[in-house]
């Protein structure tokens, strides 16, 4: 009761929030609506027992997406100039569509339903047999890089692909000794002495995540924006160019790559070996060996290309600003 | 009796639903483009409440295996929202990526002053057709 409870708090938070979002036009204040918008529906994950899905969209919508918004309003301007055209016709097609989807809803399983058609089918086979076959307690992290991992892989690529495009658009402007970084955060001391105190927990915390994902919630992608938050929040607050010094932005692009050829190298050694594409159980004399080694190596390749793709773009976003 | 079993049952797909349409409507009312990547960022978010409502069983805990634990809920639509917030950001960031560079060569983010502009080069363009833009 008190779960349904929560649930229905968040939901009308997420609603407020949405709303909000729309009539504001002060762009500033939208994206800092939307990291609510975002953390609420982390935590609403988090009551609906989605617990990977809770903390990478705590750590992405709420973290890096915020960052890469404000980023583009300091290079594009903070408001919002008054609409043009009447809303109505807009606010029409909205209504309309939006009664069409609540009617389609009308015969839907209820929600929590155990009997619903989305439970039965392959859900039902991953929870009862992956122990068996996998054999990784987190049942996420067995459907995202085993049963799954065809689909996983071309995920990867679409990341790697998007952080690609972003480096042809803009690049990552060179950082130059001795021009004058700015310092948006020099003056705030107390902030700097705290963030080089967490800083060496949250990396810790991303490693965690990465190795300890399929005994746990957590994986490749979770690990790679958490420890690129740490080097984000470590270049916001010890002003422009400081995380650049540690990771130097050259680097990027090649580890980003050399995770995607981790990933599709594991899966092209089993069709060497005369299996399937991404068959784990090549890798080892024991089929349940060869699958634990198979998904550590791949969450390897994910981690790595998600964590050098997310740096990459803040890089571009951030080095834009100083010219 | 039945409107609140109705409500109870569906509540979370239309609370979806409405910020779905909220998404929707910023999109193609406003004419502000980052406010527009905004507006889909909403209605992203609302999907993916959407799938992990659906994949939610009353009772259920959360899909990691334990001994004393008898019921799950649906672990498959947590795998695809979990890639799609992922995959999400890096394409808000080539949304945004755009944005940078439109302002770069209009001037503006306004969807309603680039159009302007766009016309005023098409309609100088038209009068003297040898001069090379």
């Amino acid at each position: 009761m008190i779960e349904r409870l929560l649930d229905l708090f968040l939901l009308a938070l997420l609603l407020i929030t949405s709303l909000a979002a729309i009539r504001l036009r002060d762009l500033f204040a939208v994206v800092m609506l939307f990291g609510i918008y975002s953390l609420s529906a982390a935590a609403l994950f988090m009551t609906l027992d989605a617990v990977d899905v809770a903390f990478t969209e705590a750590a992405v919508g709420a973290g890096i997406t915020s960052v890469l918004m404000l980023a583009t309003l300091r290079l594009t301007g903070r408001y919002e100039q008054p609409p043009t055209h009447s809303p109505l016709l807009p606010l029409g097609v909205v209504v309309t569509t939006g009664a069409v989807l609540i009617y389609a809803t009308l015969d839907a399983p209820h929600f929590g339903d155990p009997t619903a058609p989305a439970q039965r089918q392959v859900a039902a086979h991953y929870l009862e047999a992956s122990a068996g076959e996998v054999g990784v307690p987190n049942v996420v992290t067995a459907v995202l890089a085993s049963y799954r991992g065809y689909d996983t892989l071309g995920e990867t690529l679409v990341i790697f692909t998007a952080g690609l495009v972003v480096l042809l658009l803009l690049g990552i402007q060179p950082l130059q000794p001795h021009c004058p970084t700015r310092r948006p955060a020099s003056e705030q001391v107390v902030l700097q002495v705290i963030v080089k105190m967490l800083i060496p927990f949250i990396l810790l915390f991303g490693a965690y995540v990465q190795f300890h994902g399929d005994f746990g919630a957590g994986g490749g992608f979770q690990a790679g924006v958490i420890i690129a938050t740490g080097l984000v929040l470590y270049d916001l607050v010890f002003g422009d160019g400081a995380a650049q010094q540690v990771v130097p932005p050259r680097w990027l692009p090649r580890l980003a790559a050399a995770g995607v050829l981790l990933y599709g190298g594991v899966g092209v050694y089993g069709l060497l070996k005369g299996h399937a594409l991404l068959d784990y159980r090549v890798l080892a004399s024991e089929p349940l060996a060869g699958q634990h080694l198979g998904i550590l190596l791949v969450e390897l390749g994910v981690g790595l290309t998600v964590f050098t793709v997310v740096l990459a773009i803040f890089y571009a976003f951030s080095s834009r600003g100083w010219r | 009796m039945d409107l609140m079993v109705l409500l109870a049952g569906l509540f979370n797909y239309w609370v979806a639903i409405v910020l779905m349409m909220s998404g929707f409507y910023v999109v193609i009312a406003r004419g502000n483009l980052v406010k527009k990547l905004v507006g889909l960022g909403l209605f992203q978010a609302s999907v993916f409440i959407l799938y992990i409502s659906i994949g939610k069983v009353q009772g259920g805990h959360a899909p990691i295996l334990g001994a004393l634990i008898e019921r799950y809920s649906n672990p498959l639509p947590q795998v695809l929202i979990l890639t799609a917030i992922v995959v999400g950001v890096a394409t808000t960031a080539v949304g945004l990526a755009l944005i940078v560079r439109i302002r770069a060569a209009y001037g503006t983010v306004e969807e309603a002053q680039i159009l302007a502009q766009e016309r005023a080069e098409d309609a100088a363009q038209a009068e003297h057709p040898d001069d090379p833009a």
